[in-house]
């Protein structure tokens, strides 16, 4: 297994549909361990189905993927095993409204983990704490900024201790002031070493923490480097088009 | 006159008023649990069988399904008293409302509630019994009360089958002091006294609720 061992995430060949709809064409990708990757493009390019298809919120039509060594499948405990590993972060928060904070992020340990509740507890608040939002940890989500309430999905996520990250457009939703603060969390993530997929038009964070920036137009991967040469000296007519619309907003 | 003796009559119907509609109700949130998840089940055979159930009380008179349950029962060998036929006949009746009602409260939750759970990696269970459910069932109590009030006032047809609830009883006392309008008028004003503070207080969630999804 040496050599292949670090790549963590890989997609081979996949292909999705929404009926007629051709939402994916020929997707190859390889996340490496500890890779950081933002995904672009225009809306309906396909980039947030790609990562929701890495999870199995959305099932493929052909080709593999392959996540830790564990192929997705439609066998309930390849997706759970997989589930269990990557976290996710979605746009609109989906925080549990009923619990409090604290409550968001035991459940998910106390119920798959089947840890204790003491155990759970002590993760819940070390991971609160971690995005600086501990304080708040009896408060109900909706007592709290769209900002904040990022932050406590992300760190409920976080409670399962997954392997890699997913982020589906994060900051889309937030007011502009409550931006930064999801972004500095996302970037103290990736710097302490996690595996990040993020959907994100954050092009300053892209440049930041990206080790790869990869752009997709009708559900097809146009194409990938490094963010520097990225930005600089997009190789591609649709790149270049939807940089310039995006850095003009900016 | 209505003296101490058609009062207390009066009571004892009113009485197996109550515990009809408490067994209904009871037997039809449990039942009604059921068929909700049937009806929102990954499988669809699970579904469809739940779907028929509802439709055919939703399409069917309440006093057709007494009928036949009462005179259906004895044919396949059961003969439970009046009131145990009442009784299965109302669960059953209540199960599909109860049903069809938390089905669409499941429904109204979000779908990005279910994706969360999901993309924890929840199982069903944990899914259901700790994210959806505690949501579905703040979402249907409105409509879980009014129909309570349906179903208080639907024990009423009990007395065509002959057994003695409030109407019945009713009727009989007003057979015996010929005062229909005062004996009416008084068993009209305990069914009111009974379902208007449970409609309010329907009302009142209701209106608790749509203020907190305002937000």
């Amino acid at each position: 297994m040496a050599g292949t061992d670090d790549i963590l995430i890989r997609m081979e060949k996949v292909e999705k549909y929404y009926g007629n709809f051709h939402a994916m064409r020929d997707v190859n990708l390889t996340v490496r361990r500890g890779e950081k990757i933002v995904l672009c493009g225009p809306s309906g390019s396909g980039k947030s189905t790609l990562i929701r298809c890495i999870n199995h919120l959305e099932a493929i039509r052909s080709g593999r993927i392959v996540v830790d060594g564990t192929e997705l499948t439609d066998n309930p405990q390849a997706i759970d095993t997989i589930r269990r590993e990557v976290g996710m972060v979605f746009q609109q928060f989906n925080l549990f409204p009923h619990m409090t904070v604290l409550e968001n992020c035991m459940l998910a340990p106390l119920r798959v983990r089947k840890v204790s509740r003491a155990e759970a507890e002590a993760t819940a608040r070390k991971y609160l704490d971690r995005v600086r939002i501990g304080n708040q940890a009896e408060k109900y989500p909706a007592q709290l900024s769209g900002g904040q309430q990022q932050r406590v999905a992300i760190a409920r996520a976080l409670c399962m201790e997954p392997i890699a990250m997913l982020f589906d457009e994060p900051t889309s939703a937030l007011d502009p002031e409550m931006v930064k603060e999801v972004l500095d969390t996302m970037i103290g993530l990736a710097n302490d070493g996690m595996t990040m997929i993020c959907v994100t038009h954050e092009m300053g964070f892209a440049r930041q923490v990206a080790d790869r920036v990869i752009f997709m137009a009708e559900g097809q991967i146009l194409e990938e480097n490094q963010p520097d040469a990225f930005f600089r000296n997009p190789r591609h007519e649709r790149t270049r088009a939807f940089l310039g619309e995006i850095l003009a907003h900016h | 006159m209505i003296g101490p003796q058609e009062l207390a009559f009066l009571g004892r119907g009113l009485m197996w008023t109550l515990a009809l509609t408490a067994i209904g109700f009871t037997g039809g949130i449990v039942f009604g649990f059921l068929v909700a998840l049937a009806r929102v089940s990954p499988l669809k055979w699970l579904r469809w069988i739940a779907a028929g159930w509802i439709a055919v009380f939703q399409g069917t008179p309440l006093l057709m399904q007494l009928f036949v349950v009462y005179f259906g029962l004895p044919l396949l060998g059961f003969s439970p008293p009046a009131w145990g036929a009442v009784a299965v006949a109302l669960t059953a009746h209540a199960s599909a409302f109860l049903g069809e009602i938390w089905r669409g409260a499941i429904q109204a939750v979000p779908g990005g509630q279910t994706e969360a759970a999901h993309a924890l990696g929840l199982g069903y269970r944990a899914r259901m019994r700790d994210v959806i459910l505690p949501q579905a069932l703040r979402l249907s109590l409105p409509a879980t009360i009014g129909f309570l009030v349906q179903l208080l006032k639907g024990t009423s047809l009990a007395a065509i089958v002959g057994f003695i609830e409030l109407t019945r009883a009713g009727q009989i006392v007003s057979n015996q002091t010929f005062k229909p309008l005062l004996v009416f008028g008084l068993i009209g004003l305990i069914y009111f006294l009974l379902c208007w503070p449970l409609s309010r207080l329907g009302r009142r969630m209701e209106l608790r609720l749509a203020a907190a999804t305002a937000r």
